[in-house]
């Protein structure tokens, strides 16, 4: 080892064991923990190893399949709305020749909010039998109100409009750095050559965003799959578990029956899900996209 | 050319007041009594009724919350930029082995799923008594904070020139006096950014609070905010208003960082 060899390890050392101690080993620990009984509330019962009983029970349970169904919907709906709605204010964002700075200021202002608050505002926005969407919808003739939070189905449209209101800022502002690094003369040549504005953007400014398309997607889609403080906030996973997500799920496995033997389970689905999408769009989508943002 | 301007320039408007719109509709309502909460939607308050910001605070104390916030984000914030500081400036700078593998575990870490390390931290934060209490919050923030202070610090000193560095050592100075005296101080924006971040993400933070705190005595502002009850219904008028207290500081580091924050989110592509 060389002089500065030891030197980085010196100095790399105490953030890298505080990662190792607290996020690492608790990993580890989790998958022991998952290949054991373990119930809180039943102390007598110990602690004895039981292999792969905790995942059998999850995989046999219809509470954890719809859970993931929510949950892979969610997703899947919120990701599609926000990187739309965040390539459009990015591009009308890239159109302005002045302002810049208060636009970036307003719509910074909803991600920043705390998620609670945000679950809050909205669920008080919608909140029945006169809140002010549904005096909206009246005014827009749509006569009987919907009780959005009552409703299995309906109780999923201010879960993913607040998602995707809060989320969408980080999407556009990602969108837009990616817009600044296209070169202006390849839109000045387009021109010349008298290519349309939509031709512009199938041909130059989507392939060119690629990079930045393609982290926001990782990005949003690994943070919406572990949706949490939205829906415990705004439905507690209600009406019955029809909202409930994998992580409230898991979380009620925890801390509300105690089941620790059987959450740990559910943790480790959770993460290797999460570990595994990971790694396929790094596969798909190859190492280019990922490479210039890894320093 | 200048009509479509125009057009733009009222699009981005309109696309902002409506971005705005329920946090306005949030401060509104706040500042209106109880019984015409729910009432017609008014763009201009009629009366302003500052009972619930004194029930808020008078009636439930959320001086607490607010001071168990500010302690927990503040400590975490310097504990993760101390520690991650120098850990960055090694991975950005100094070639060594295994720092593609190091970089790779730290984002691999800053992109858990939080409720995955939530079992082991609660039992073992049970065995060393300290749930419910300041360091057993803190302890579990560092979770998320250490790898995200790194990945954003990492993107910042990689963007300082070589010449600096290079000038420093050829007048004599080692590595830790380039370090401490030129690396740091050149790279206070991004130190500032990295941690504006972080403070923000632990003032938000809720699953961690909800799960390691047991009484109002230690629950943070989200946790405090989020278990609000009233005794025969949802008063909304004092969730609002905590709502807007729980905002406020938020909104006041944005209007006043709103650089440095997207600095940081665009460098270290981060989080959400």
């Amino acid at each position: 080892m060389t002089h500065d060899d030891r030197l980085a390890w010196v100095l790399a050392l105490p953030a890298l064991a505080v990662i190792a101690l607290i996020a690492l080993f608790p990993i580890v620990w989790t998958i022991w923990e998952s290949l054991h009984l373990h119930d809180l509330r039943m102390p007598w019962r110990g602690h004895p190893f039981v292999g792969l009983a905790n995942y059998a029970e999850a995989a046999t349970s219809v509470r954890f399949w719809r859970a993931m169904a929510h949950t892979v919907l969610f997703t899947a709906a919120t990701v599609v709305l926000e990187i739309a709605a965040g390539l459009l204010l990015a591009l009308v964002m890239d159109r302005l020749s002045r302002g810049r700075d208060v636009v970036r200021t307003a719509i910074l202002l909803p991600w920043a909010v705390p998620t609670v608050v945000v679950a809050l505002v909205w669920r008080f926005l919608f909140e029945s039998p006169s809140g002010p969407v549904d005096d909206s919808l009246v005014l827009l003739g749509v006569s009987s109100p919907i009780t959005w939070f009552a409703d299995a189905t309906a109780a999923w449209v201010p879960l993913v409009l607040a998602d995707v209101w809060k989320t969408t800022p980080f999407v556009a502002l990602l969108l837009f750095a990616g817009l600044q690094t296209i070169d202006p003369s390849l839109y000045e040549a387009a021109r010349i050559d008298g290519a349309s504005p939509a031709r512009q953007l199938t041909d130059i400014t989507l392939p060119l965003l690629r990079p930045a398309l393609v982290v926001a997607f990782i990005f949003r889609a690994l943070d919406a799959f572990r949706v949490f403080d939205l829906i415990y906030v705004m439905t507690g996973g209600g009406p019955g578990t029809a909202t409930e997500p994998i992580a409230l799920l898991t979380f009620n496995a925890l801390l509300q029956n105690l089941r620790f033997g059987f959450g740990a389970a559910l943790s480790v689905i959770v993460f290797a899900v999460s570990f595994v999408f990971a790694l396929a769009c790094i596969r798909i989508v190859g190492r280019d996209a990922l490479a210039e943002r890894v320093p | 050319m200048t009509v479509r301007r125009m057009l733009t320039a009222l699009g981005m408007t309109l696309l902002l007041a409506l971005l705005l719109c329920p946090l306005y509709w949030m401060l509104l309502a706040s500042l209106t009594p109880e019984s015409r909460i729910f009432g017609a939607p008014a763009l201009l308050p009629q009366d302003l009724v500052f009972d619930h910001y004194r029930a808020l605070f008078a009636g439930r104390d959320f001086w607490t919350p607010i001071r168990n916030s500010l302690f927990v984000g503040g400590a975490t914030t310097i504990l993760s930029v101390g520690l991650g500081a120098p850990c960055a400036y090694v991975l950005a700078r100094m070639p060594f082995r295994g720092r593609t593998l190091t970089l790779a575990v730290v984002l691999a870490t800053s992109m858990f799923p939080q409720v995955s390390v939530v079992s082991p931290l609660y039992l073992l934060l049970r065995e060393f008594g300290l749930i419910n209490t300041y360091p057993g919050l803190v302890l579990p923030y560092l979770t998320f904070a250490t790898p995200l202070t790194i990945w954003l610090l990492v993107a910042f000193f990689r963007q300082l020139p070589d010449a600096v560095e290079e000038a420093a050592r050829m007048d004599g100075a080692g590595r830790l006096r380039t370090l401490w005296e030129i690396v740091l101080p050149l790279s206070w924006p991004g130190l500032a950014s990295t941690a504006i971040l972080t403070f923000l993400y632990c003032w938000n933070e809720f699953l961690f609070a909800l799960s390691f705190t047991l009484g109002p005595e230690r629950h943070t502002v989200p946790v405090a905010i989020a278990l609000f009850r009233g005794q025969y219904q949802v008063p909304w008028g004092e969730i609002l208003a905590a709502a807007v207290v729980a905002s406020a500081p938020v909104a006041a580091i944005v209007l006043i960082a709103q650089r440095r924050i997207v600095a940081g989110l665009t460098a270290g592509a981060i989080k959400g």
